[in-house]
């Protein structure tokens, strides 16, 4: 078995990669679902977009529920805490993820142009809702969340629902819900032909433009908001217990890590570079490296949160001392064993499927696709 | 002290939206199989027909898989958001086999689902069965994982309690995974699944066999759901839970309120076949007994006894006494990690702390623990009777009228007797809620007979709730409510108006109504 601190290490690593295969693979869909009421005008056009992601979204969801079970399984502190902290803001992502597998199994089943048109808009909700929050909910990590421990390690936020949705929070969504539409409407642009692809072109252009921007404005304002930075000795091999540290918080604390380690800039020149690329790309009419380039700028953008807040995982502004780390919110060495054990084996599995997947369903979809499959297509 | 009012609102929300979440569940367990074995007829006779059933079933099948999708991530959130100190305090056993379910079998299941609709033009037929075999064991996997996260709770082996972590912490996986309750548990939930698949098959099959429409189809349909759910009902009834009742001291005392014991009797125990439970006065009105039944069926022996109500509440009153010295010299220890004397005391009584920790329901400083407020935990620790009685017999009733019907509708397809028994047929149709019900029946009789525990005999459900506010939780029960009405209300309609058209709906040109199929 590694040593307890290495494993802490791995496990770190190993959510952020389960949160970029999330946006990677779920984003995707989910951007086509933002997009879907305004690059298809008419019924046969929508059904063309919905097929792009028709025979994938439920397998790419998964990366959502793997991520929310890693999540509880290595940092089991975190899981309780952020979602019952965040306790409506996970309620509006999960009612907004209901109209997904409904919405694209139900709405092409009957003829109804009010009953499409509803289901429509349900994918949108179910597109858009997720990323938009959970940018809002990393714009609040970043900024600290008002949570504290008693004795038993019970814990209670002691903020607001209202209180998440501040100005800086709201620019974190943005660039969340930007990055994802970029993914999705390049993935659209490779996937469809004509109209459609050139309609999803320009909102990639759009969007694209919105994350340099949105990404540039949020690290500036970053200089400006508090960090957080552990005053006591750590010792990351130790049984976690989040009350045993001494937290402060301090100005300019997310930019720590990048002076004491300046390779870790490479992470958030991925962003710009990534998105920068993905558009060049999308120009020349290279929409299949595009979309890898706006993958990678996805891991860009993810992991600079990740960095900048390392090794904290979730502060608390009421409590500092009780902040959560890397150190201090795994499950135990033996579980977080047999869960890297349970990653290594599956993951290149699925790896392997959804790419075959993928390569069964390739090619574009057309209105004549949908056509000649009419009872069968989404 | 945490209200008792929020921990019902989170209980009634939890089994609300996990018995809504097994609505879909079963189906979907047992529609699988049959769409492999349709399936597998259609590559190795080529006939078309088989295909088409394939394809029609699998349109009803998805129609119910979206609902089962939708109401799962329900399931994986509410830990998190409604029972925050519960993964905290087990998180380190019950979130790994979550994440495990995720990675081998959701996502096994939902790529390959999406194969399974689109790409019969795009795979050999060969192909094409593999994804459907593929799907199918990706569904019952996550059954597999998600009973092993449950049996744990039951009967929670492999792990211990950390002080300095203050929570429970795997100490053995393979007992786990291996633990006899949750393997029970898979075997009895998967072949119930099997069940209401076979069961849904056959009641719109003898529909249409009523009203003489698209016979060739609906013939060879219910044969499959007869001889299918023939078997399964048998693996039901006789792998039953039952097998896992004398394992671990939560199925005891289930198995004492689902059978109304109050005293232990001597081996093999009497059955009780009907009886009416006098809770107040701890004993039976009045009861019909079958000797010697019980013990044979709980023990599989004639020499084991099966402990009785009032046995069981006695020794758990001397685990409460001592859990209550575990709880207050862990109280020590959390100020104090070096107090060796508190940490002597503390790995006496460890065993019991759960126990102790029922007090909290009551009290939140151990040192005013009286002796009523020990008779109440005592109290505490049987579940009600009179519903476990009665919700057991009315799962077992439905279960012996599903095993006539299926033998009867074996027996008659056989014979190539069924259209003409038109009582059958009728009989067929009118059972379709039965396996729904049992299957809720079986969960409300598993989960309201492990209380007051969460995690039996570890951690009480009065501690394991989030800190929320009690209008929070109206209001999330109230969206919850509105959601899942709604989205029952489309799930019904469509499942319907297919039923109704039949497999005219794939617009194949080979059956009736065809007409319908354009609008």
């Amino acid at each position: 078995m590694l040593d307890y601190e290495v494993l802490k290490l791995i496990w770190w690593l190993l959510v952020g990669v389960l949160l970029v295969g999330f946006a990677v693979m779920d984003g995707h869909d989910m951007g086509v679902g933002s997009l879907l009421p305004f690059v298809g005008r008419n019924d046969i056009e929508r059904r063309v977009v919905i097929n792009t992601v028709g025979p994938h979204w439920d397998g790419n969801q998964v990366w959502f529920i793997t991520g929310g079970g890693a999540i509880f399984a290595a940092w089991p502190l975190i899981y309780a805490t952020a979602f019952s902290g965040f306790y409506w803001a996970m309620l509006a992502v999960l009612w907004a993820l209901f109209f997904r597998p409904v919405g694209f199994d139900y709405r092409s089943k009957i003829h109804d142009p009010r009953w499409r048109s509803t289901w429509d808009w349900g994918l949108f909700v179910g597109g858009t809702v997720p990323p938009l929050i959970f940018g809002v909910a990393f714009g609040n990590l970043l900024q600290g969340v008002p949570f504290r421990f008693d004795d038993n390690l019970v814990s209670t936020y002691t903020g607001s629902f209202w209180q998440l949705l501040n100005p800086f929070a709201l620019l974190c969504g943005v660039v969340s819900s930007a990055m994802i539409l970029l993914h999705g409407a390049i993935y659209l642009t490779h996937r469809t032909e004509g109209v459609i692809a050139a309609r999803a072109r320009r909102a990639a252009c759009g969007a694209g433009l919105v994350l340099l921007l949105g990404f540039t404005a949020a690290g500036l304002c970053l200089l400006r908001i508090d960090g957080y930075a552990i005053t006591s000795i750590v010792d990351p091999s130790a049984l976690p217990d989040p009350l045993a540290k001494t937290v402060v918080r301090r100005s300019g604390g997310w930019f720590a890590n990048y002076r004491l380690v300046p390779a870790t800039m490479l992470v958030p020149m991925l962003a710009y570079l990534g998105t920068i690329a993905a558009l060049l790309l999308l120009r020349a009419g290279r929409s299949g490296i595009a979309f890898v380039a706006s993958a990678l700028a996805l891991a860009g953008v993810i992991g600079t949160a990740g960095v900048s807040m390392f090794p904290f995982l979730m502060p608390s502004s009421s409590q500092p001392d009780a902040s959560l780390t890397v150190w201090d919110s795994t499950s135990s060495r033996l579980t977080l064993s047999i869960m890297l054990w349970a990653v290594l084996i599956f993951m290149p599995l699925i790896v392997f499927y959804t790419a075959w997947a993928y390569r069964v369903m390739r090619g574009k979809v057309t209105a004549t696709d949908i056509e000649r499959n009419t009872h069968s297509a989404y | 002290m945490i209200s008792t009012h929020l921990v019902d609102l989170s209980r009634l929300q939890f089994a609300a939206t996990a018995m809504y979440h097994f609505l879909f569940v079963p189906l979907t367990l047992g529609m699988v199989w049959l769409l492999v074995i349709m399936e597998s007829v259609y590559v190795m006779t080529g006939k078309l027909v088989y295909k088409d059933m394939t394809r029609f079933w699998g349109k009803l099948f998805g129609i119910n898989f979206a609902l089962g999708v939708t109401t799962g991530i329900t399931l994986e959130f509410q830990f998190g958001t409604n029972w925050a100190y519960y993964s905290h305090y087990v998180g380190d056993i019950f979130g790994a086999p979550l994440a495990i379910e995720g990675l081998m079998a959701f996502f096994l299941e939902s790529t390959f689902i999406g194969l399974f609709f689109f790409a019969w033009d795009r795979l050999s037929r060969q192909q094409h069965l593999l994804v459907t075999i593929l799907m199918a064991i990706g569904t019952n996997l996550s059954a597999l994982w998600i009973l092993i996260a449950n049996g744990w709770m039951q009967n929670p082996v492999g792990a211990e309690f950390n002080y300095e972590t203050m929570r429970m912490e795997l100490t053995d996986f393979w007992s786990v995974i291996f633990n006899p309750i949750a393997q029970a548990k898979f075997v009895h939930t998967v072949s119930a699944g099997y069940v209401t698949g076979a069961m849904f098959v056959l009641s719109i099959s003898a529909w249409y066999l009523l009203r003489g429409r698209d016979v060739e189809f609906a013939r060879r349909s219910f044969r499959i759901a007869a001889a299918f759910g023939l078997a399964s009902v048998c693996s039901v009834i006789v792998l039953g839970d039952e097998s896992g009742y004398t394992v671990g001291e939560a199925q005891q005392t289930k198995m004492a309120a689902i059978e109304s014991m109050w005293e232990t009797e001597p081996a093999p125990a009497s059955f009780n076949l009907l009886a009416w439970p006098n809770e107040a006065q701890q004993k039976n009105d009045w009861a019909v007994e079958i000797p010697w039944v019980m013990g044979l069926i709980g023990t599989r022996s004639v020499s084991l006894q099966i402990p009785g109500i009032l046995e069981i509440k006695a020794k758990n009153r001397v685990r409460i006494v001592s859990g209550i010295e575990a709880a207050k010299a862990l109280g020590r220890l959390r100020a104090n990690r070096q107090d060796a004397d508190a940490r002597t005391i503390f790995e006496q009584h460890k065993a019991d702390l759960g126990f102790g920790l029922l007090l909290r329901k009551y009290v939140t400083d151990f040192d005013q623990v009286t002796p009523e407020l020990i008779e109440r935990a005592v109290n505490d620790t049987i579940p009600r009777v009179t519903p476990m009685f009665w919700g057991f017999r009315a799962m077992v009733g439905i279960g012996f009228l599903m095993l006539a019907l299926f033998a009867l509708a074996s027996l008659s397809t056989l014979r190539m007797q069924c259209e003409r028994r038109r009582w059958l047929l009728k009989w067929a149709l009118w059972s379709l809620p039965l396996p729904w019900l049992a299957c809720e029946l079986g969960w409300f009789v598993a989960e309201y007979g492990r209380q007051p525990w969460t995690i039996y005999g570890v951690l009480p459900t009065n501690l394991s709730v989030s800190t929320l506010s009690v209008s929070s939780l109206y209001g999330s029960l109230a969206g919850f409510v509105g959601f899942y009405t709604a989205l029952l209300i489309v799930e019904m309609y469509l499942m319907v108006r297919f039923a109704r058209r039949g497999p005219g709906s794939l617009g194949t040109g080979r059956y009736a109504d065809e007409a319908a199929a354009q609008h």
